[in-house]
This record gives C-alpha cells, structure tokens and sequence, in this order.
C-alpha cells in the first residue's frame, strides 16, 4: 500500500520519494555517526557491488576449439611458486593458497582448521600479523611467513621454519592502511606474542620501519635472503592502487611472486569509509599486473596470485585465464570453516546483525568461534572438521576450474587465456580487456 | 682470528660461514676487512661469535643478530641491528635512518650520532647513543631503552607504548604521547648499568625520563581532534 492508496479527504498527493542519495541506511549511518563521535569500523571487504567475474563468461570449445573430456582427460592444477631465485620454490597441488589471516584476529583453532584444511587439499596457508605459532606451523605442510610492519613476533628462528616469506605493502581492503586489533581481542597470549600491554587497542603501523620505497625494497629483500639462505621464495604483496607500477617495482626489488589483492578482499579490521572508498576492483588488477610482468618479460617467471573476492572454480579459472599464476581466498575460507553460518543466526540477531551481514570480527564476540580470542567461543570450532570442511570446499573449486579449463580445450589450469573470456558488461570488457559479449570489442581496443 | 676481504669475496659466502658457526665453535673471532659500504653484512648471525667489520656498512648490517657481537670500525647504513634478539652491536661512528628498529633484545651501542627513527618499533632492545638521535625516534616504541646522551630532535617517542627513554641533552619536541616521567631511584640504578654497557661515562642523575602517558592506548574520540 502506498500513501496514495491510504483513503484521504482532498486531492490526491504526492507519492513520498525515499532520495536514492540520501537513503535510509545513508541517514541511519549519518544519525549513528552524530550520536557516538566514532567511524565504523568493520571486517571484511568492499560490499558494495562493483565489475567481478560474475561479468565475465567463458565461451567454451566450439568449431575452432576442441575441448577435452571432462571426468577423464588429464587437466593438471599444480603449481609452482619462487622459481625466479629461490632455492626451494613451493610446489602446490592446487593453485588455490590461503591469505594471510594473524592468530590474534582468527582463534587459534581457527588456524588450525585454516592450516588442516590446506594440508589436506595440498596448498599453503599464511600467517598474518602477529607472528606464527606452533599450532599452524604444526598444522601447515606449505606455511608463508608474512613480514609486516608491525614487525609483531618477527624473529629469524620462525623465519627459517618458513616455506616462503610474504613482505606486505599493503592489503586491498586497505591499501594505505595499517591494522587494528581493539583491545577486546588482546589476551594474555596475543599481548606476549605482540610484546604489547594487555587489553589496549593495538595498532600495526601503516608503512614498513626500516625502508621507504622499491630501492629500499630491494635491499631488505636482499636482507631476507641472506638471513635465509637463498632458499625461501619471496613474496612481495600489494593491495589494488597502481597495479602496473607496483608489479614492476616489486619485480625490480627482486620478488619470486607478487601478491595482488583487490578491494573485495577482507581485513580484520578497517574503518568502513577505507574498505569501500579505496583501492581497485580485483578485476580491475589483474591485466594491468600481467601486463607489466609481461613487458619486463617476467611473466611466468615471477608468479602472480590474485586475492579478493574469489569464490569459485570459476573464479579461479578467470583469473588464471587473466594472467594469474594461483589466487587466495580469506573470506571464502572462513565461509567454509563456518563463518557467518545461518545456524547461528540468533545470536547473530542480538549482535545486532544477521547471516552474511555479520562482520563485527574486530569485537571478538563471532558466535562461530572463528574470529575471537574467548576461549568460550573458539571451543565452538572443531578445528578437524572445520579442516575437512575447507578441504572439500578447495577440492570442489579446483574440480570446479577443471571442468572450465576442459572446456576450453585446456590440459592445465595454467593454459586458460583472455581468449577464452567475453565480457557481459562495458566495464568488466573494459578492465578485463576482453571482448564485450557478442562482439570483438572493448575499450581502449586499438581501431575503434 | 678469520679474516674475510669482501674485496675478493662475495657477502653470500661471508654470511654463509658466519651462519655455519655452531654455539660451540673455535672460531669465535672474524674479521671483515672491505665492507666498502655493502649491505646486509653479517645478518641473522646465531653464535656466540664476534666479528669485526672495519670500515662502514651499509643497509641492514647485523640484522636479526643474535648471540653474536658485531663491531662496525666505521659508521653504519640505515636499519642497522634491525630486529636484533640478543646479542651486541657497536658502531664507532654514526648511525643511519631505523638503527635498532624493531629490536627485541640485545645492546646496540652507537658512539656517535643517530639519524631519524633510532629505535623505531623497538620491542626490548637497549640502544646506546653517545650523541644526537633524530626525528621520530622511538615511534611506536614497545619496549626496551633508548639512552641518548646528546639530544633528541623532533616528536620524539610519538605514539609510544612501555619503553623507556634517557635523554641527558634537549629534546626539540615529545611526540603524541610522549611525556616526561619522574627519575626514580631504579631508573638511575638501570641507566647506570646501560651507561656502563654502553662504554658511556655520563652520569645518571644528568638525564631525563620520557615514556608513555598511556592516552592512546584504547580509542577516545577526543584523541581524534
């Protein structure tokens, strides 16, 4: 019913227009603003609808392309990461890795499952602010040793128990942007593995300590390799800003891999204003980066693994087909291993939230025991089926990508090509740089 | 007594027998002659070795440092004893950007001057100046000592947390909570006994305290203007 409909004496009125500018979740956030003096602040990524690869399709074999079985011809999924300098590259079964996630924001069962369920699907999973602990090494047959600015737990023992070292610039829910972890979150252990009072709201700083700019770049990784020596490929991530330039730049500083993550991937916690007013799309990042390793004719040879927003085997496939050499997934994980489970939507509703819109991790009350440090809560998660759940949801992806890349006349995941992909909107063909769907065009092509 | 000429020798093969010295080796002394300003030297040492480096280094020399006693005869390139976990450091000359950063244990002793961000992010180190620091030391400090026996240029101690910082000469300005805290008799007794580490003889009673006034450590919205 609307008020035109309501039964009135006198002429008929005007329909009340709700502004699409200022709507009522725009004016709730402006009247929460002007009653607590505090930005939002959140986990997760980008909400907001932007170009992905569900703009994309694959176009699949046809008279020109001749497309393989698709239960029985061999499609290979391996991997192999830090061939540029590395003594010991990493060699995953999968091109599917785990991100960076620090026990501090996740429990430590939560790694644990993070760490099981990689193991057991034959890929690596990757510290996070805060250092590594026992568990997840214990857990993890591929570990990545992130090396942060905060510099929390760093040492030169946990270094070389590491199968590769990941320098972050930065992440793309927050390029620019260091970490936070309130006060709430900070237990005993987190506080003595930060070397950080208890209790206070914890800040990660935003820039490394002890080195500005790709030069600098170059030397600490110079560092970081003769401290390990020579084996550990080295990985250098960058949120989605300027990703031709950073690409480059890492690659000048001497990266086996780079790490590109766009604006959909998730943090522990950001203000809300910074995770969806900066930084790219992933789709926007990927062509851009391969581009560069492509005019450094390094492609191939330094690694590209894309983040943000990956979901699927067809996600993964596209990205591959885009130039990656393997994606991680964060949010997609905690998905699997139980975050935001409608099981627990009750409590979800006193938090003031609902299934999928949960994404107050920063407060350590997740009813899924996953982002929490109350033992209470984390004793929710059983690490070993959380574990088999993220290892059938990465054995599903990959089947997933391989029934594309079949389809595409592909024996490696590897082998998918922007060829394979049409675009359904301007946007997507624009920042994928395939064609717009029915056509053999997109902007910026050269001749239109 | 090893000597390694870094003129005829590449730092991969110096660093990879430096690493190859077990905690009871004979070897226990080294010598680096020709650093000529080369980085990384001597990095993610683990023994109770020393090692003398005469001449100046450049980026990141003793880096990671544990156990060992790494001697710069010269002065030191930026982020020197980064991230050290025990162990000491001498610089006999000056001290680039980031020396000590992040340290979380061991001595670091420079006799001469240190550039901006000494002891940036340090978490339990004690650091040793003979003479000046520069802006936005100890930023973000952890925990540790800072010892500046000169003075200390602009915000230092900005966003500081639990370390503790010894200034005898100015500082130019504190940074975000950054305050100057009383001296109290087992702060005299712990800078005497850092002085003495430091081969330093200035005497306790002429420093001042500056540490954390604890304001930013939960969120206020008043700390925002």
């Amino acid at each position: 019913m609307t008020m035109k409909d309501i039964p009135h004496d006198g002429p008929p009125r005007t329909d009340p227009i709700q502004s699409a500018t200022f709507s009522n979740p725009v004016n709730a956030e402006i009247r929460r603003a002007a009653a607590t003096g505090i930005y939002d602040i959140r986990g997760g990524g980008a909400k907001r609808r932007v170009p992905h690869f569900d703009d994309l399709l694959f176009l699949g074999a046809s008279v020109s392309r001749y497309p393989l079985e698709g239960y029985r011809e061999r499609c290979d999924t391996n991997v192999t990461l830090g061939t540029r300098f590395a003594k010991k590259p990493i060699e995953l079964d999968i091109p599917i890795t785990i991100a960076g996630m620090s026990f501090g924001a996740l429990s430590g069962p939560a790694k644990e499952a993070l760490g099981r369920g990689a193991s057991a699907a034959g890929t690596s999973t990757t510290t996070g602010d805060g250092g590594m602990t026992p568990e997840e090494r214990g857990h993890s047959t591929k570990l990545v040793y992130q090396y942060l600015p905060s510099r929390y737990g760093m040492n030169p023992d946990d270094l070389r128990k590491a199968d590769a070292i990941e320098v972050v610039v930065g992440q793309g829910a927050k390029p620019g942007g260091g970490g936070m972890l309130l006060g709430q979150k900070i237990s005993d252990r987190v506080a003595e593995m930060r070397n950080l009072p208890k209790g206070i709201d914890q800040r990660s700083a935003c820039r490394h300590p002890d080195w500005t700019g790709p030069d600098d770049l170059e030397i600490k990784i110079l560092e970081l390799r003769e401290i390990t020596a020579w084996e550990k490929p080295i990985y250098v991530k960058v949120g989605g800003t300027r990703p031709y330039y950073d690409t480059a730049l890492a690659v000048k500083a001497g990266a086996d891999v780079v790490v590109l993550d766009g604006m959909q991937g998730g943090t522990a916690a950001t203000q809300d204003v910074f995770i969806e007013h900066v930084g790219l799309p992933t789709l926007a990042c990927i062509r851009p980066a391969v581009q560069a390793l492509q005019d450094l004719g390094m492609h191939r040879e330094v690694q590209l693994i894309v983040s943000g927003g990956i979901r699927t085997g067809a996600d993964v496939a596209k990205a591959m087909a885009l130039g990656a050499d393997a994606v991680a997934i964060g949010t997609a994980a905690l998905v699997a291993i139980g975050d935001n489970d409608p099981k627990w939507e009750e409590e979800y509703r006193k938090l003031g939230s609902t299934t999928g819109a949960y994404d107050d991790w920063h407060e350590g009350q997740d009813p899924a025991g996953i982002t929490t440090q109350d033992p209470q809560l984390e004793a929710r998660l059983d690490p070993v089926d959380a574990g088999r759940h993220l290892r059938n949801y990465l054995n599903v992806m990959t089947l997933e990508a391989q029934t594309i890349a079949r389809a595409c006349g592909h024996n490696n995941l590897r082998n998918l090509e922007p060829e394979d992909l049409c675009a359904l909107t301007i946007e997507a063909a624009a920042m994928a740089r395939v064609p717009l769907a029915g056509t053999d065009w997109y902007p910026g092509k050269a001749g239109f | 007594m090893q000597t390694y000429d870094l003129e005829s020798g590449d730092l991969r093969c110096l660093n990879a027998s430096l690493h190859a010295q077990a905690e009871a080796t004979n070897q226990t002394a080294w010598e680096v002659v020709n650093p000529r300003g080369s980085h990384a030297i001597a990095v993610g040492l683990d023994a109770p070795i020393e090692v003398n480096v005469k001449g100046s280094t450049g980026y990141y020399c003793a880096g990671m440092n544990k156990q060992a006693t790494v001697h710069i005869h010269g002065s030191a390139g930026p982020g020197v004893a980064e991230n050290m976990m025990s162990g000491t450091v001498i610089v006999d000359g000056d001290a680039s950007q980031y020396a000590g950063a992040t340290g979380n244990g061991g001595t670091l002793v420079i006799k001469g001057n240190a550039s901006s961000r000494c002891g940036i992010s340090m978490k339990g180190i004690d650091i040793v100046v003979h003479g000046d620091v520069g802006h936005m030391s100890a930023f973000m400090a952890q925990s540790g000592n800072l010892v500046v026996c000169g003075d200390a240029g602009d915000a230092l101690g900005d966003s500081i947390y639990e370390a503790r910082l010894f200034v005898r000469g100015s500082v130019k300005s504190l940074g975000a909570d950054c305050v100057e805290k009383e001296m109290r008799p087992e702060h005299i007794e712990l800078l005497r006994d850092l002085l003495a580490r430091g081969g330093c003889d200035a005497k306790p009673e002429e420093f001042k305290r500056y540490g954390s006034a604890r304001q930013l450590y939960n969120f206020k919205i008043d700390n925002a203007y």
